[in-house]
């Protein structure tokens, strides 16, 4: 059992590997391919051509793409992500400092979502017409339709009205709540809908006529059937989360990604342009496995994917 | 289930589409029409009755008490009837006094109400549009890999969830960051359309795809191929059955694009200022300590919030479909 779990995860890790090479190389060409460069402001300049000419040479802009292209994957095998153009500084640096950030509100963020989100699923999904379940519903309902956006922006808003929660930039309260409230109320109804339909499938039946109490028949056996059809949904789930916490760190100042792939697309700035797609799609590809994980764990129909 | 919840869903659906098609002609002022003294002016409260019992609705004029601190007051003394259908405008009050602020105005004096209309023409359009864009593409392309199958549909399909597990917004920001910046409202549109069209036609495709797929594999399908029948004309069959699921895909894309637009938008790389989006007005409440002071800069990100909810209510979210389809799969 253990082996086929490790074969599986070794499939998914070539795919992971070939996608964020695929993403951050894309991005590359991407930068490269469109008019204008890190230097096209510095022909307005004194000198102008030949300062230009200079800059382009330093920056090895005057390369044809697929050799800078090459020259980026083989400085990537040194984990050597190149230079900054607009910042002056290691791309390796820049990303440490923001890729962690962005790293931390999302992983909060999504922790406060399950940990929401999960159980209160489960009990609006096990008794659909209990009072609870018709206080949860249309709440959860409106925080589905909240972007991250409004969200951050009408949350800012409370948190200056009330003076309870802290607005300065760099305080986690704010952006991890605006993340995490629509995403949980998400989660909520996956959890519920999967859980009103585990509870109908023949077996729960059957488990139930054997006389199982219904609190081990929900949180045991309803419960562990519904996490297959919860955890497939999770690349969903991560697509999502990654979308919204670029507004929300833009509303909240957040020193995170998005701000800086901002910065280095608008300047052309190619090494940090793939440097962040390469953070991004590493990511993305870590959150996607680790939700293959879990569902190879709890399922193994899965682990024979290919 | 579904299909009742579409029907009922109808009437918000024609109720935005409306929105979006008379905003700006019934909106009392234009989208960039600034008025003197009245920056951060709060919204006008209608009133239906005062001293000598109730009257047709109508306002009070307002009176800018302090020009540094901002403050206004209502003129007692200077009530103006709401006036219905005159000078090609639905609603608005003699303008000596001031002009009509339904819903205040920001800080450059401009009447929101008016923007909010403006706006939910070129914010809904572009959602509308780009959906559009989404389904022609997404159509077509799962059409052609269901109907095809083989080596042209694994490379369809790659190509698409490829796109599906990038984050939307990423992805849209760093293609709109590598065009030129400053463009007219025009072009901006028909940019936003087509970058939102090329980054939603896999969720379309997708689907279309296992439809036509399982479609193609019937015994009319199997009749029609062995009569002669080639690709495309099989597609015309075929694609029908995809019917309903594109219909729940308009409902799903449109306020997925629109938070899409605003988000864009409000990062300064969507419309520019003078123009009104929903995404533009978002960027005046950006200013968060004046955003306490004047709540109703917020009221775009409210119509936002209503669109989604009131499509989501018609035709479910994007995670129950999915789970609907893979629960069954």
């Amino acid at each position: 059992m253990t082996r086929g779990v490790s074969a599986f995860l070794a499939r998914r890790l070539v795919t992971a590997i070939v996608f964020v090479l695929l993403v951050s190389s894309s991005a590359l060409v991407l930068t490269r391919l469109v008019p204008g460069d890190a230097t096209t402001e510095s022909a307005f300049t004194p000198g102008g051509q030949a300062v230009r000419a200079q800059e382009r040479a330093r920056l090895g802009l005057d390369r044809p793409i697929a050799v800078q292209l090459g020259a980026w994957l083989a400085g990537l095998a040194r984990f050597d992500l190149g230079t900054s153009s607009r910042f002056n500084k290691p791309v390796g640096d820049l990303l440490q400092q923001h890729a962690g950030p962005t790293a931390e509100l999302a992983t909060v963020a999504l922790g406060l979502a399950l940990v929401i989100g999960v159980p209160i699923g489960v009990l609006t999904g096990a008794r659909p017409r209990s009072l609870l379940a018709r206080a949860i519903t249309p709440i959860s309902l409106a925080l589905v339709a909240c972007p991250p956006l409004v969200g951050a922006l009408v949350l800012l808003w409370l948190a200056l009205v009330t003076g309870r929660l802290s607005v300065e930039p760099g305080r986690l309260a704010v952006p991890a709540l605006a993340l995490a409230l629509p995403l949980g109320a998400m989660i909520e109804r996956l959890q519920s809908q999967a859980t009103g339909e585990a509870l109908a499938s023949p077996d729960v039946v059957a488990t139930a006529a054997r006389g199982v109490p219904p609190a081990r028949l929900i949180w045991t056996h309803a419960a562990r059937r519904s996490l297959r059809p919860v955890l497939g949904l999770f690349g969903i789930v991560i697509g999502t989360l990654f979308s919204g916490s670029l507004a929300v760190e833009w509303v909240t100042s957040w020193p995170g990604l998005g701000r800086l792939t901002y910065d280095a697309v608008v300047s052309r700035d190619v090494d940090l342009v793939a440097g962040c797609a390469l953070a991004g799609a590493v990511l993305i590809a870590l959150g996607n496995m680790l939700a293959d994980l879990a569902r190879a764990l709890v399922d193994p129909r899965v682990r024979e994917q290919p | 289930m579904t299909r009742a919840r579409l029907r009922l869903g109808l009437v918000p659906i024609a109720a935005i589409a409306l929105l979006a098609l008379v905003g700006p002609a019934i909106a009392p002022h234009r989208s960039g029409d600034q008025f003197a003294d009245r920056q951060y002016a709060p919204p006008m409260r209608v009133h239906l009755s005062d001293a000598s019992g109730w009257r047709a609705p109508f306002v009070y004029a307002q009176h800018l008490d302090d020009r540094i601190l901002r403050t206004y007051s209502e003129d007692r003394s200077r009530a103006q009837p709401l006036r219905w259908f005159q000078h090609g405008r639905v609603v608005s009050i003699d303008e000596r006094d001031g002009p009509l602020l339904l819903l205040g105005a920001d800080e450059l004096g401009r009447d929101v109400f008016s923007r909010l209309l403006h706006g939910a023409a070129l914010s809904l359009g572009v959602a509308g549009c780009g959906t559009m864009g989404a389904l022609i593409i997404g159509v077509f392309v799962g059409g052609l890999a269901g109907s095809r199958g083989g080596w042209l549909d694994r490379s369809l399909m790659l190509v698409a969830d490829f796109i599906l597990v990038l984050p939307g917004a990423y992805v849209i920001l760093v293609l709109r960051g590598l065009l030129p910046l400053v463009l007219g409202a025009p072009t901006v549109f028909a940019l936003m359309t087509a970058l939102f069209a090329a980054s939603a036609w896999p969720h379309v495709a997708r689907g279309v795809r296992a439809i036509v797929a399982t479609e193609r594999a019937r015994d009319y399908a199997e009749a029609a191929r062995a009569s002669g029948a080639g690709t495309f004309w099989l597609l015309r069959h075929l694609l029908p059955a995809a019917r309903g699921f594109v219909l729940v895909e308009i409902v799903l894309l449109v306020p997925a694009l629109l938070v899409a637009e605003a988000t864009v938008s409000y990062f300064g790389i969507g419309f520019a200022d003078p123009t009104a989006s929903w995404g533009t007005m978002l960027q005046a409440a950006g200013n968060v300590t004046m955003m306490a002071e004047a709540p109703w800069l917020l009221a775009s990100a409210l119509a936002i919030f209503a669109v989604v909810f009131a499509l989501h209510l018609a035709g479910g979210t994007r995670t129950e479909h999915a789970l609907f389809i893979s629960s069954r799969s």
